[in-house]
């Protein structure tokens, strides 16, 4: 909008004309427009978003006391400022829980469980749903039933297909028949672990296939007939030109997913159980903290986990590009801003090696 | 000698008898190399693969509640004998599962058209305005969309429950508590996908409006939003999915067995048959609640996706 507006407001009534400048209807005044029509949503989300994030990081410091009023002999009520206890506390080493990783805290505990679904759903996911989607792409005809069915697990909700498999994972159901196999899937174990990861990925290797399939579309036939020509086997083209040219559309998705997964909760919650450590995750355990009202603890954690999002999300963005915003406008605005910036450090060095470059435009 | 002569002379009354075009029709055919045969088949068993995969256990789920509910973890592949004892179970009255269901429908009903109502005029704005600060409320808004439901729901909890002195009033087991938290969720999810819609229709529409004297709060009410009726349409129906489909803020802040909403109540069916887990029941519920959904979601399936891929979210 700067520009836009900058430029029509420098257009300076000559000197002498009394007439007011003709006003532009197509580009003046759209900030105030567009201030008011926004304000109601970013209100909202100030005030529901907001507003208890800033809550939660003062919850962080602060401890309920639990103990007895030497003095009176009653409970202790209110609160109290713990400085960063509730963080420290986790390497302490008092609330030691034992599961698949060992003895560990129980923070440390769903932390790794955490880390662990993420990585493991999300590469599964992902290679399932690229595969999905190269195999729907080269679809002559059925694409509308298959795109039926991977919208099926999308639309069941996360607890019922969380029930529905824990019903084919039960010790006498219809996997451990497959399998010819008795194994304890739903019993606080390894295998839940991994009964936890089947049900996501069912869940959503589909609807990233569907994503990709999206991006996989926009690339024109004709750089494909251009690789076939110049003797490019089936391979080289996938690696050279169709994972490059999906890139950014499979970039988003997986950030999208690896983000989700992060707050997993409700797969484990109904398939394993509360308070089950080998799939406890970070959600579940804040869940349980706040439950039993140790905000304090609760917030902490959470926190934690809201901190270790922003840091995935700041990866994605910084080292793999991702585009998130995907506004042209914003795009071109902040390109612009980047080019002046090396003008001006151009203009700052000019006896120095970039004046060869064409960009610059600087004369000498 | 005698024999090439006899074929020449046969292929001479070949080319006399066929008719040119049938034989330029002939080789105008690409040749099917045993290649792409394969390749075609391969297709075809790579897409019933992804449809088996996505409909199976969902099957499993149909089969297991169609039968008597005594058999819930039977592993019969089909349901002998076909019973839907399990759908009335779902409804008996202990479950009180119609009222969670009618509070399912009112917190998502109530949450899709809220954010409809702000999000259509943020949207707009957003994918046609020009202003300052444009790239940081996108980013804002899908910042938002990213942050774990956890992290606002402790807060929450403590306000709602009546602990802060400046929040006397206690609200848990009420809409409200349900319905505001769900919108930090459902309206980034909501904003996103209008944006994207708004950004395909062509810009012209509008500055041929305005250029007819139309305001530009004229040419939207009359031009843009007849236009994106269908985007706002498939927006509202993923909003309304994405909440139906919500667990942890309705756990938190639904307790009331009457004020449960129907993923909370299918997680802490208990059924009529004692201590055993009643998967019947469970999964007859499941289906229960899916079942429209599917339905709606097959019915604009096509609109849905073109939703969900221009969005990118959830």
């Amino acid at each position: 909008m700067a520009t836009v507006t900058e430029a029509s407001r420098a257009v300076q009534p000559p000197p002498g004309d009394t007439h007011k400048r003709k006003a532009n209807v197509l580009s003046d005044g759209q900030g105030k427009l567009a201030a008011f029509l926004i304000s109601p949503t970013m209100i909202v989300l100030v005030a529901i978003v907001g507003i208890p994030i800033l809550l939660s990081i003062r919850e962080a410091f602060f401890r309920e006391n639990e103990g007895i009023d030497p003095n009176t002999g009653l409970l202790q009520g209110g609160e109290e400022f713990v400085g960063l206890r509730n963080f420290t506390d986790i390497f302490a080493g008092t609330n030691n829980v034992t599961s698949t990783w060992g003895t560990l805290d129980r923070f440390i505990n769903a932390f790794i469980n955490t880390s662990l679904f993420t990585l493991v759903c999300v590469l599964i996911e992902t290679v399932l749903g690229v595969a999905m989607a190269l195999i729907m792409s080269k679809a002559f005809r059925g694409r509308g039933i298959v795109r039926a069915g991977i919208l099926v697990p999308w639309a069941i909700p996360t607890i019922v297909s969380a029930l529905m498999w824990k019903l084919i994972f039960d010790e006498a159901g219809i996997m451990n028949r497959i399998l010819g196999a008795q194994v304890l899937w739903l019993a606080d174990n390894f295998s839940s672990f991994w009964a936890v990861v089947i049900m996501d990925v069912w869940k959503t290797a589909p609807f990233i296939g569907l994503l990709v399939l999206a991006g996989l579309q926009t690339i024109p036939a004709e750089v494909y007939e251009a690789a076939k020509v110049d003797g490019a086997s089936v391979w080289q083209q996938f690696v050279r030109i169709t994972l490059p040219m999906v890139k950014p559309t499979l970039v988003v998705a997986v950030l999208f997913r690896t983000l989700d997964t992060l707050r997993i909760f409700d797969a484990p919650y109904a398939m394993i159980g509360p308070a089950k450590y080998s799939v406890e995750t970070l959600s579940m355990f804040a869940y349980e903290e706040a439950n039993a009202t140790r905000y304090g603890p609760a917030a902490a954690y959470s926190i934690v986990l809201f901190l270790y999002i922003v840091l995935v999300a700041f990866i994605f963005v910084k080292l793999l590009g991702a585009d998130v915003v995907g506004d042209e406008e914003s795009k071109a605005l902040r390109e612009q801003r980047r080019r002046k910036k090396a003008e001006g450090k151009l203009a700052g060095s000019r006896t120095g090696k970039q004046r060869t470059s064409i960009t610059s435009g600087g004369m000498p | 000698m005698s024999t090439t002569a006899a074929r020449t002379s046969l292929d001479e009354i070949a080319v006399q008898h066929h008719t040119t075009a049938e034989e330029i029709a002939q080789l105008n055919k690409p040749k099917r190399s045993a290649r792409s045969t394969v390749g075609k088949i391969a297709s075809y068993v790579g897409m019933a693969l992804i449809v088996i995969y996505c409909i199976l256990p969902f099957y499993w789920m149909v089969v297991s509640a169609l039968r008597t509910p005594d058999e819930g973890r039977s592993t019969e592949l089909l349901p002998s004998p076909v019973s839907f004892e399990n759908f009335v179970g779902v409804f008996a009255g202990n479950n009180n599962f119609m009222v969670s269901l009618g509070n399912s429908l009112i917190v998502s009903s109530v949450t899709t058209l809220l954010t409809l109502l702000f999000g259509i005029i943020a949207a707009y704005a957003l994918a046609r305005l020009r202003f300052r600060f444009k790239g940081i409320i996108l980013a804002i808004i899908i910042a938002t969309s990213m942050f774990p439901g956890i992290t606002l729901i402790i807060p929450l909890l403590k306000m709602f429950t009546g602990t802060y002195e400046w929040f006397p009033v206690n609200w848990m087991n009420t809409y409200q508590a349900l319905v505001l938290p769900s919108l930090s969720f459902a309206m980034p999810l909501c904003v996103w996908n209008l944006t994207a819609f708004f950004r395909q229709l062509p810009v012209e529409l509008e500055q041929a409006a305005m250029v007819d004297g139309c305001t530009p709060g004229q040419a939207f009410r009359k031009v843009i939003l007849p236009l994106a009726a269908p985007g706002v349409f498939t927006t509202a129906i993923i909003t309304f999915i994405a909440v139906w489909n919500e667990f942890i803020i309705a756990l938190t802040f639904g307790r009331d067995q009457d004020m449960q909403t129907a993923t909370v109540s299918i997680s802490k069916f208990t059924g009529q048959y004692g201590y055993d887990t009643p998967y019947g029941t469970i999964m007859a519920a499941g289906v229960v609640v899916t079942v429209p959904l599917l339905i709606a979601v097959l019915i604009f399936q096509r609109r849905i996706v073109a939703g969900l891929t221009a969005g990118g979210v959830k």
